[in-house]
């Protein structure tokens, strides 16, 4: 039996998928928030960006399903022998990468490279010591010379490729046949381009799972570790990192913000005192402070941190939350500007002119008008903390080093750039994941802010 | 359209001898596939004021747009010709368009608060035109300048050439933008609804101006409005438009005198009859308001010290009889509006007196003053803004419903939508539907079921017609007089349009600048004004008089 372990980060990722799932329920009774959800999904890029976030979800929410594997029992003659457990906690994605993950080699290696990167002393068959390039002992351990390299991959690939289009044929078709059963509607979708994201990521995933078994696609680095696996490990922690710290924005600026601008006077000045006064002092500086205090805390309550997960599960959150707790006065400043102006707006006032509540007047007549704006800001704030995180882990302030992390690979690399011939696929092997992840949000939020913003809004 | 070609036979009978100025031929604009100009046709001759009329939508300043060449991105003209003199302007290139721009044909717009560069001196912009556009030698410049100032009645031209855009007022401003046109001499001036955005005596002020420019520069103007007050005051011509096609084209004293279209007609009738006067007899006041000021405190320096006052409203009494209209009348700025919302407690009262009923309003505290929001009530200006644009028609109406406590039971209360639907002119099963999908008349109607959803006593009217188009704002008003009959609420109706008076008022208030002017029956006011301001007002109305 395994025995499943709990993160506060994994409660957390399962709230927010609950949440949002809740949100989805609410919306099919709202046609107008509807009509504007759809319009987002309408447009090519809106689809697409959106399946390419909901592929980089799906990998953290599979990361985010730990436990623990039990030892091999020892047989000290015991009857009632307890069931020890690894104090390595490994996740759903692990065992996904299995084949990936468990083929270490000593030291750097190139992509797809047979040997190692750097010489070592050799005693050849004839008992000659010899420096040369060792072989590996997984990459394209089962090729008995490098000539044969090309065409394996070529052949692996096009078998990848092939299954992996496969796949994608038989869910597309089941989604295709489930469409027609259903009748759905709502044919402005444009599900052709839907598909043809599907059947890339189905082919790449396939491609990176079935030549990742032979070869290191992009590489390994100084401990020999796989990096295909360290960046897809890392997108737990992006994926993370952007909607927590941005949930953890939410609520201050929105309460802040918008009383600020409804109440006027005194509370707009201390709001106003606030905010000011956070953003004139340094986001490093407070992030650097915080997060050395945090490690003291950890230092101290050892006890409580049995496993290294648990603490650099810690530490992360509460990167998260000081993140957050520093970046919210964009959004706040916008919320009460915006706020000032709804609540001049004469429907505020006849609302005012009703007798209805302070309470009632933000919840259905503020709050509602300025959705567009939190919505432009989760998605923009989204990215923005993605790359944060990767800033804060290259100035050794981010997350635990022992996290897979873009950042800390970036890192972990950088003085190896400088190397002749330099490793660069640590890097760029980060940069892809992130850059993607990136590009997708800044995409879905530009679909998005088209859909919501009163000014671009089509119709209405 | 034989019509047409009748009275344009007629018009050129006038003008046999000129060459028209400009000519519009066949003239299609449209929206992707959706046309929104369907083939005008109309010539403009030298020194004449050629009307454009229509209400909003119905096309009339994309035709303005089309001549200066500056429709959209989203709008093309897919077929007809403009011609300027010679010129064919579709056929120029944009550089070539840029000459007539200004040197040919100039433009003024409606709103002249935008119309000006915010962070430039208004000399400096009008230099900026002059320099483009006609090679003046430097020394002369500021001469020019001055004269153009002068030419438009700014005074002390030379020291307002420093000054900002938001130094001047609203009407000056509008007086820039003209010397900006004229800087150019141009010989056609298209004025894009002028006046709309200003009060009635700037708005004299300023169709006196364009009248004595066209006398003196032998100017043509495109007058484009939609008001047949200035219509009948300044055009030669008119062409009435609507849903992008011109129904009629004539000389001016023939149009008021003999409308040939069904339409024409509604729009001249929609101009109020200043004769009759509604009656009534002398009732109790429900609403008295004395000595009622309302200041709002300027504030200074860190601690936000308070060191003086903005008396918007300083000291006024008027009272509101049971079951009668009071129409406070004045310019933007004179306080109306700020009074009608400190009655609702919108505003904070510095001093005075409210009594409702002969109960004391001021000094009530939120909650203490909860049961009188049940019975005053509001009806703002703007439909557009007075719905959130987020909730159903169904929530708008029964919000003030449920929050004070009117028919708790939710059959009822349908029973009563349903209702006040139909009272004003809508369907029940609107009540569904969202505000963006009605037009500014039918969302005034909504507005009007909201306030009487709670059986008020009194409503507080704040300009509740200036925003709609003549035609619909004659069936509003006659819709607030007909719930008055039934239902005996009285009004307290704020506006600065007095031709709407006589059909709608009893008793009539003229405001200035804080305080009441002059008070008294709505026919006593209008036929024998005892105050200065009061006739200035009455004689700024345009009329009918061709």
């Amino acid at each position: 039996m395994i025995l499943p372990v709990i993160l506060w980060s994994d409660i957390l990722i399962f709230t927010l998928i609950a949440f949002v799932g809740m949100f989805l329920i609410q919306l099919r009774k709202n046609p107008q928030a509807r009509k504007r959800w759809s319009g987002v999904f309408e447009s090519k890029v809106g689809m697409t960006s959106f399946i390419i976030i909901l592929f980089y979800i799906l990998i953290s929410v599979l990361d985010s399903m730990h436990f623990r594997e039990p030892l091999p029992e020892l047989d000290n003659g015991d009857d009632q022998q307890k069931i020890a457990y690894s104090s390595d906690v490994k996740s759903v994605l692990d065992v996904v990468l299995s084949g990936i993950s468990s083929n270490n080699e000593v030291t750097y290696s190139a992509p797809f490279s047979i040997y190692s990167f750097s010489k070592e002393n050799i005693t050849g068959d004839d008992g000659v010591v010899y420096r040369d390039f060792p072989r590996l002992q997984h990459g394209g351990s089962h090729l008995t010379s490098e000539d044969e390299l090309a065409g394996d991959v070529v052949v692996s690939s096009i078998k990848a490729l092939l299954f992996g289009a496969l796949l994608a044929g038989v869910f597309v078709f089941a989604h295709m046949t489930w469409r027609k059963k259903a009748a759905v509607t709502n044919n402005a979708l444009p599900w052709a381009v839907a598909y043809k994201t599907i059947f890339g990521l189905f082919m790449v995933t396939s491609w990176v799972l079935w030549l990742g078994q032979d070869y290191h696609i992009l590489g390994t680095d100084k401990v020999g570790q796989d990096v295909v696996y360290q960046s897809v490990k890392s997108i737990r922690t992006g994926v993370l990192i952007g909607t927590l710290a941005t949930l953890v924005t939410l609520p201050l600026a929105i309460v802040l913000g918008i009383s600020a601008g409804y109440f006027k006077g005194w509370v707009d000045d201390v709001v106003q005192f606030i905010y000011t006064t956070l953003s004139s002092i340094p986001g490093i500086l407070l992030i650097a402070a915080s997060v050395l205090l945090i490690d003291v805390y950890i230092e101290t309550n050892s006890e409580q941190f049995n496993l290294t997960i648990l603490r650099s599960d810690f530490k992360f959150i509460a990167l998260c939350a000081i993140l957050g707790l520093t970046s919210w006065t964009t959004l706040c400043r916008l919320l009460r500007a915006e706020t000032l102006k709804v609540s001049q707006l004469d429907y505020v006032q006849a609302a005012h002119a009703f007798g209805v509540s302070h309470t009632g007047v933000i919840r259905k007549h503020i709050l509602p008008n300025v959705t567009h704006i939190i919505l432009i800001a989760i998605v923009l704030d989204f990215s923005a903390f993605v790359l944060a995180e990767a800033v804060l882990s290259y100035i050794g302030v981010g997350v635990d080093p022992n996290m897979y992390s873009w950042g800390n690979m970036i890192n972990a690399a950088r003085s190896e750039l400088s190397r002749d011939p330099s490793v660069w696929w640590s890097v760029v092997s980060a940069f892809i994941l992130m850059f993607t992840l990136v590009l997708a949000a800044n995409l879905f939020s530009d679909e998005v802010r088209n859909a919501f913003d009163p000014h671009t809004a089509k119709g209405n | 359209m034989t019509q047409t070609t009748i009275d344009q036979k007629n018009v050129e009978g006038e003008a046999v001898n000129q060459q028209p100025l400009l000519t519009v031929r066949d003239l299609r604009v449209s929206a992707g596939d959706l046309p929104l100009v369907k083939g005008i046709s109309f010539d403009i001759y030298p020194g004449e004021i050629f009307a454009l009329v229509g209400e909003s939508g119905s096309g009339k300043s994309l035709t303005s747009l089309s001549i200066m060449r500056l429709l959209p991105d989203a709008l093309t003209v897919k077929s007809g010709a403009i011609n300027f003199k010679d010129t064919k302007i579709f056929s120029l290139t944009e550089t070539q368009m840029n000459s007539v721009r200004g040197r040919k044909v100039a433009m003024i717009f409606q709103e002249p608060q935008t119309s000006l560069n915010p962070v430039q001196t208004i000399g400096k912009q009008l230099q900026e035109v002059l320099e483009l556009h006609q090679h003046v030698a430097h020394g002369d410049i500021q001469d020019k300048l001055v004269s153009l100032l002068e030419e438009v009645g700014i005074p002390e031209p030379a020291n307002r050439l420093k000054w900002y855009p938001h130094q001047l007022s609203g009407g000056q401003k509008q007086r820039v933008m003209i010397a900006m046109a004229l800087a150019c001499e141009p010989e056609l001036l298209v004025a894009d609804e002028p006046t709309t955005a200003l009060d009635v005596t700037i708005q004299r002020q300023i169709l006196d101006l364009l009248d004595n420019l066209r006398k003196t520069r032998n100017l043509s103007v495109l007058l484009i409005t939609h008001d047949m007050g200035v219509v009948s005051e300044m055009a030669d011509r008119v062409a009435v438009m609507q849903f992008g096609e011109i129904l009629e084209q004539a000389n001016c004293r023939d149009f008021f005198a003999n409308p040939q279209h069904e339409y024409s007609k509604r729009l001249i009738n929609s101009l109020p009859n200043t004769e009759e006067f509604i009656e009534g007899k002398e009732a109790d006041a429900i609403l008295t308001v004395e000595d009622l000021k309302i200041w709002f405190p300027k504030k200074q320096g860190l601690l936000q010290r308070i060191v003086g006052y903005t008396k918007a409203v300083d000291g006024v009494s008027f009272s509101v009889g049971r079951g009668k209209t009071l129409a406070i009348v004045g310019e933007s700025g004179s306080g109306k509006t700020t009074s009608g919302k400190a009655i609702l407690r919108l505003n904070p009262i510095h001093a005075g007196s409210i009594k409702f009923n002969g109960h004391e309003l001021n000094g009530l505290s939120r909650k203490e003053f909860m049961p009188y929001r049940r019975e005053i009530q509001v009806i703002f200006q703007d439909p557009y803004s007075s719905m959130n644009p987020r909730m159903s028609i169904r929530e708008i109406i029964e919000e003030g419903m449920v929050s004070l406590e009117v028919e708790a039971d939710p059959k009822k209360r349908e029973e009563k939508m349903r209702m006040l639907m139909q009272r004003v002119g809508l369907l029940p099963e609107h009540l569904d539907r969202y505000p963006h999908e009605f037009s500014g008349g039918q969302r005034q109607r909504v507005a009007i079921a909201r306030a009487l959803a709670v059986d008020p006593k009194l409503i507080i009217c704040d300009e509740p017609t200036s925003a709609l188009d003549v035609s619909i704002r004659g069936q509003v008003l006659d819709l607030l007089n007909e719930l008055q009959q039934e239902t005996g609420v009285s009004l307290l109706f704020i506006t600065h349009d007095l031709s709407i008076i006589p059909r709608l008022a009893h008793e009539v208030a003229v405001m200035k600048e804080g305080l009441i002017v002059e008070q008294g029956s709505a026919e006593q006011i209008m036929r024998n004004p005892q105050h200065e301001y009061t006739k200035t007002l009455l004689a700024a109305v345009p009329a009918l008089e061709c």
